[in-house]
């Protein structure tokens, strides 16, 4: 069993997001440690790109903050090398292929996998283009993954089937952030997921308080939570390490009730 | 790969949100443009709306005044709404329609795209939102207002460098929200398929009637043809009908802002890169990390860091050149087409005059060029007359 395949394994997996880089690269290193620490299975960690068109606008805030920080891939997969023999849980990247394209698709995959991290999201490649980027990812034994949304529909079925490592359900339409009410929509995707493959689900959007992350846990494999560490990250800058300890803490308990 | 593709770019790069509802257009205008009822009811209002055909108007003080090619110029500028964008907005806002929908959203640099989609949202009875980089509100507040005189709602996107990317930005994200009843009526030959493709073919009637005023007046087709270039819906309109013909060359005109070697400039295929971004492969001003560059372009409908992927293509292929034009040498021919001609172009579109004044002398008598006048510069008055600094209030 692979790396991100046995995180699940263990009941319900929490799956924290930051943007790599905000507000600077040694905070970036220390919430790694926080999150892990906190109970985390996975850890997102996002590469700043200038368009995230897929985020909300705490996300994209970060974004900009970290490029302006000098942030960019290869400073992340130092940051990324150092940590890796001190947390056992996957780490993986979510970014924009625009970066990776212009890094190199081949260098940047082998990068990523002499670094250890164990898979990337790409939100804009979706299944019909992701070509490009699996066969290296394959190559190079990191996990693509796959997203599905609550317009994918008929869609869903030929994406589980085809995804690795875990799908990454999109709880609600717009984008990345914080909502005050979860739809119901999620459920429904996890269930179609559920007639065609065994593939954890993880659902990840709009989930912002440890109440909708245990709503979530009761139905999902994972629950992925980015939009509200970011913003708790913004507002404390480099003294963030503490608060969002504490709350990815009530967060991993909230979803232990599992 | 998936579908839409022109050589390498095109494609389809978005959140899998937005998929569904870039398929179901997919599928919708596959249907609707072999629909009979459909194309007369599109060219009924291209024709008794929009005002088409455009003349091919022969300026003949301007081709006795640089002394070379016969020069005739494409009257975009004469469509209701001022410039070109109606025949697309037409076209797509007819087809959401047909799809159900009842409210369209559109991105908008200059507020040319933002007043053909409120004009025709308003004649349609539907809804529409607009969304426009606060700097370009700033740029063409009297737009702004037109928008709303229209009935439309214009957001003003804060975000990035508060111009035309970030408004497209914005309008991806508002669409990814709300899509069951919202159309994006994308503005250019840019963006996921279908979009780079059926924009292009709303605006090939441009081409069309080129190539039949061009028989009727001169007996043979052009020698050149020339337009400006953004996203390039206006070039790939005028080009298309022509692409077979390899003896019509095909010129497009880009930004280049304060100089191409200043960092001040929107020249994509002079300075960019090819990369992902907005939906394409293609073309794109960026850094050394892939992102995406911050542009400038005295023309807020130039004001782009990419390129729609059939000029990127063409360009590789050879078929079609790519020359920068500085704000400057446009507001040169702003003010010579305006003085020679009587006629005031768009700033997007005095990209396309300001080349043809430099390779008309390099022509024979005999040969011809035509240059697309993509629209009017009324909305540009006030923009050039700031950067004359003289001090006009509209």
């Amino acid at each position: 069993m692979n790396k991100i395949r046995e995180a699940f394994s263990a009941g319900k997996t929490f799956i924290p997001f930051i943007t790599g880089g905000d507000p600077d690269l040694d905070t970036t290193e220390k919430l790694l440690y926080a999150l892990y620490e906190a109970g985390a299975d996975l850890i997102e960690i996002g590469v700043p790109f200038s368009d995230p068109i897929a985020e909300g606008p705490v996300i994209e805030a970060a974004d900009q903050r970290a490029l302006k920080a000098g942030c960019t891939i290869e400073k992340l997969l130092n940051t990324v090398s150092r940590v890796r023999p001190n947390i056992q849980a996957p780490l993986l990247f979510m970014t924009y292929f625009n970066p990776i394209y212009t890094y190199g698709v081949s260098k940047f995959t082998e990068h990523c996998a002499e670094c250890g991290l164990d898979g990337l999201i790409i939100p804009d490649l979706p299944f019909e283009e992701r070509g490009e980027l699996l066969g290296p990812c394959t190559t190079q034994r990191l996990e693509l993954i796959s997203l599905v949304a609550p317009t994918s529909n008929d869609r869903i079925a030929k994406i589980a089937k085809n995804s690795d490592g875990f799908l990454y359900c999109v709880s609600s339409l717009g984008v990345t952030g914080e909502r005050c009410v979860l739809s119901h929509d999620a459920n429904h995707i996890v269930e179609q997921v559920r007639l065609v493959t065994n593939i954890p689900c993880a659902v990840g959007f709009g989930i912002s308080t440890p109440k909708q992350a245990r709503d979530v846990a009761s139905f999902a494999d994972g629950v992925i939570i980015g939009s509200s560490l970011v913003r708790i990250a913004a507002e404390h800058g480099r003294d963030c390490i503490d608060p969002v300890f504490n709350f990815a803490k009530e967060v991993k308990q909230a979803i232990g009730q599992f | 790969m998936g579908s839409g593709r022109f050589g390498i770019y095109g494609g389809q790069y978005i959140p899998e949100t937005l998929m569904s509802a870039v398929l179901e257009l997919e599928q919708a205008y596959e249907h609707w443009s072999r629909d009979l009822d459909f194309v007369n009811e599109l060219n009924t209002l291209l024709g008794q709306y929009a005002g088409r055909p455009s003349l091919l108007y022969h300026a003949k003080k301007m081709t006795a005044d640089l002394g070379g090619a016969k020069i005739y110029l494409k009257r975009e500028d004469l469509n209701h709404t001022g410039s070109h964008k109606i025949n697309n907005v037409l076209g797509q806002a007819l087809l959401a329609k047909k799809m159900g929908k009842r409210r369209l959203i559109a991105e908008t640099g200059a507020g040319q795209h933002g007043v053909a989609t409120a004009t025709v949202a308003a004649l349609m009875s539907m809804e529409c939102e607009i969304f426009m980089g606060s700097e370009d509100m700033k740029r063409q507040a009297l737009n702004v207002y037109r928008m709303e005189l229209l009935g439309a709602k214009v957001n003003r996107v804060l975000t990035g460098t508060a111009t035309l990317k970030d408004a497209v930005n914005a309008t991806l994200r508002e669409w990814a929200g709300r899509m069951a009843d919202t159309h994006y009526c994308l503005g250019s030959v840019m963006g996921p398929h279908p979009f780079p493709a059926m924009v292009r073919n709303f605006q090939t009637v441009i081409g069309r009637e080129i190539r039949e005023q061009m028989i009727a007046i001169d007996g043979k087709l052009p020698d050149a043809i020339i337009a400006c270039v953004g996203g390039g819906s206006n070039a790939i309109g005028s080009f298309y009908e022509f692409i077979s013909d390899e003896q019509v060359e095909l010129i497009g005109c880009e930004a280049a802002g304060k100089g191409i070697d200043s960092p001040e400039n929107a020249a994509t295929i002079t300075n960019g890169a090819v990369g992902v971004f907005h939906g394409m492969k293609s073309y794109f001003c960026q850094d050394a990390f892939g992102q995406i560059a911050p542009v400038h372009s005295i023309s807020a409908g130039l004001d782009y860091p990419g390129i729609g992927p059939e000029h990127a293509n063409l360009y590789d292929r050879g078929r079609a050149r790519y020359v920068p034009i500085t704000d400057q040498e446009a507001v040169e021919a702003f003010e010579y087409l305006a003085k020679t001609e009587g006629i005031i172009p768009a700033l997007e579109s005095a990209h396309a005059v300001a080349y043809t004044t430099k390779y008309a002398p390099l022509l024979k008598q005999d040969q011809t060029i035509v240059v697309t006048l993509s629209g009017r510069g009324d909305k540009d008055v006030a923009a050039v007359a700031r950067y004359k600094g003289v001090s006009a209030s509209e």
